[in-house]
């Protein structure tokens, strides 16, 4: 077995009195899409965000990459290869996709012998192009503000900076909700896609659906607590909702 | 191709027409063209309409009334260009009139002082330039500041820094004119790239002003004055800056999305700061311009021009909600005010008739830009800040 690009043992985050994330350690692997289930105010969304340089953990450790990995900040944790894409996307939506799988980190050239630089929209566009067309993502025009797109083909251009930056662990924070049937379908293609690539995927979602179409390995949380983690072969959707629920609970056995 | 989408909105729209209705595409390329095509129809309005109504004795296309009018959109031109900057990212810098204010007296104080001190001419008219930009960019850092890192909103900070550089105009000009510069200032600010005389005797002369008297000096048509020449290089300037450059890009990014620049690893703060010291740059040319042009500096000079050079950045179709906006469509709308303006005049239209004519152009301005996103079927982004 391969060595796991994440590894978290014992992560613990307490808001207040709440224990927001209790004990919880898992492993991901390259090429690996593991989905992260629960309802909601299981702590889904918070252990992302310890992983990501959101919160700071009170307890536990987080290694990636083979070196511990607490980050101060999203940057941090951005600089290392860990991108998070969260439902608001963080795209500006009055530029067009070039400019913002390029964003924060133009590619310029100089003119004048080095006197000054310009933005090499060539450049950002041709590599916008070939990064979309590896995915397999189609855009009727890749010039114009991302506005005019779909809420499915903006997150295909999220997906796409991420994959364009080789981001070395993805986390999606339910890609799919807001989506028509039609976009959800794409976007799970795409994170197969991802996996073809190698590259790991934590996709949180409370939707079994999905979590059946692309996941290999699911975890489940429930009030906090890590309460079963399975191959997604070798589960059902009725066991998933049973430990959802806080019906079974394999971290008290 | 990709920095057309920015660069050129038309083009970005055009691109996505392949999905819409040929009335839809009608109704937003007339979104679009509607500010080039109200200057075009303005000006052939006025065409027509001076010889009418003055008897044919005065018109309206002549060289000296189109001299008349870029010298006369020189301020609010250079007031509006930062504002641009300032606007696009959903801000807004109200201190950019006194800021003026404030350049004149300094460029002026500085030439008069370096002047007596002994500097020859055009060193001491460098040095007021310098004076003028040093004390303007020095406000814009006090508003980018506590904009950007104390999180007081752009309105207030401005409108606070616009009373304080007031007081400090007045101040240092003993609230009189700044007078007593050197009588070769007076060239700065008023000779000009040509000469032309036209009828008999007449010819063209560069950069020398010819020493003509009587008859021909009424002939005589003075071709793109200095202070118009170098408002044309910061119009290019900003052009490139705002559209080929990084800084550029990054502004259109904030006013987008904040969230999204600061995700994406912008020095946002940084960003704002520099901002609204560009915005107080351009303003002190305004004031360094005004102090050649007049050979004197003044407190009052500037600030009847903040709202005008407000009113030609939003005619020129930059959205108070940040995002979008050019540097051209800021120079038609100072073009479109200066036209309308001078026009009336000729017309002999009251003065005050102005203020209502500009006033609906700038609501018409708007309502147009919003008519685009109805076009689209795009929801309405809610109540414009």
């Amino acid at each position: 077995m391969t060595e796991p690009i994440l590894s978290v043992r014992g992560l613990t985050k307490i808001f207040g009195g709440l224990v927001a994330v209790d004990k919880v350690s898992f492993d991901v692997r390259p090429g690996e899409v593991v989905g992260l289930l629960g309802d909601n105010g299981a702590g889904k969304s918070t252990l992302i965000k310890c992983i990501s340089g959101v919160h700071r953990p009170e307890e536990g450790e987080i290694r990636f990459d083979g070196e511990a990995a607490l980050f101060a900040s999203p940057m941090e944790a951005r600089r290392v290869g860990i991108e998070t894409i969260y439902q608001d996307l963080a795209l500006a939506n009055n530029l067009d996709v070039g400019a913002n799988i390029f964003l924060g980190r133009e590619a310029r050239r100089r003119r004048l012998g080095g006197l000054v630089q310009t933005l090499d929209d060539k450049f950002m566009l041709k590599e916008s192009r070939e990064t979309l067309d590896s995915l397999q993502i189609r855009f009727p025009s890749l010039t114009e503000p991302i506005q005019n797109l779909s809420g499915g083909q903006r997150q295909a251009v999220a997906i796409a900076r991420a994959v364009y930056w080789e981001a070395k662990l993805m986390i999606m924070d339910e890609p799919t909700n807001n989506l028509g049937v039609p976009e959800q379908h794409k976007v799970l293609e795409l994170i197969r896609t991802l996996r073809e690539r190698r590259v790991p995927v934590i996709l949180i979602t409370h939707i079994l659906p999905d979590a059946f179409a692309v996941t290999d390995r699911v975890i489940v949380m429930h009030r906090g607590r890590k309460v079963a983690e399975k191959a997604t072969a070798g589960t059902t959707a009725e066991e998933l909702v049973q430990y959802m629920v806080g019906a079974r609970d394999d971290s008290a056995a | 191709m990709t920095e057309r989408a920015v660069r050129n909105p038309r083009s970005a729209d055009a691109a996505a027409s392949g999905l819409l209705t040929p009335l839809q595409r009608i109704g937003l390329f007339l979104s679009r063209i509607w500010a080039w095509a109200f200057l075009g129809l303005m000006v052939l309005f006025f065409v027509i309409a001076v010889p009418l109504s003055t008897g044919g004795s005065v018109n309206f296309l002549t060289v000296r009334n189109s001299q008349n009018i870029l010298v006369a959109i020189v301020p609010v031109l250079l007031l509006g260009l930062g504002q641009t900057f300032v606007i696009i990212t959903a801000g807004i810098d109200l201190s950019v009139g006194w800021v003026m204010s404030l350049a004149s007296v300094l460029s002026a104080l500085a030439i008069r002082a370096t002047y007596n001190a002994g500097l020859p001419l055009f060193p001491a008219v460098v040095a007021g330039l310098a004076a003028a930009l040093a004390g303007a960019a020095f406000v814009g850092f006090i508003n980018g500041v506590v904009i950007a890192k104390l999180k007081v909103p752009a309105f207030i900070v401005t409108l606070g820094t616009s009373f304080i550089v007031r007081g400090v105009a007045y101040l240092l000009s003993e609230n009189t004119t700044v007078i007593g510069l050197p009588a070769g200032v007076r060239a700065y600010g008023n000779d000009a790239l040509a000469y032309v005389i036209s009828g008999p005797g007449g010819g063209i002369s560069f950069v020398e002003r010819p020493v003509v008297t009587g008859e021909l000096l009424r002939r005589m048509d003075v071709l793109l004055p200095w202070p118009v020449v170098m408002t044309a290089f910061v119009v290019a300037w900003a052009m490139f800056l705002l559209h080929r450059t990084r800084f550029g890009r990054h502004t259109y990014a904030i006013g987008g999305n904040m969230d999204a620049a600061i995700r994406a690893g912008i020095p946002v703060d940084r960003h704002i700061i520099e901002l609204y010291m560009l915005s107080a740059a351009t303003s002190g040319v305004a004031g360094f311009l005004s102090t050649l042009r007049y050979t004197a500096g003044s407190a009052v000079i500037g600030d009847p021009l903040l709202l005008s050079s407000i009113a030609a950045v939003i005619i020129g179709g930059v959205s108070m909600s940040g995002g979008s906006g050019t540097v051209i469509g800021t120079v038609i709308g100072a073009l479109i005010i200066a036209v309308l303006t001078t026009g009336l005049v000729m017309l002999n239209v009251d003065a005050f008739w102005q203020f209502i004519v500009v006033g609906t152009v700038v609501i018409v301005a708007v309502l147009i830009d919003q008519s685009r996103d109805l076009i689209m079927g795009r929801p309405k982004g809610g109540v414009r800040r």
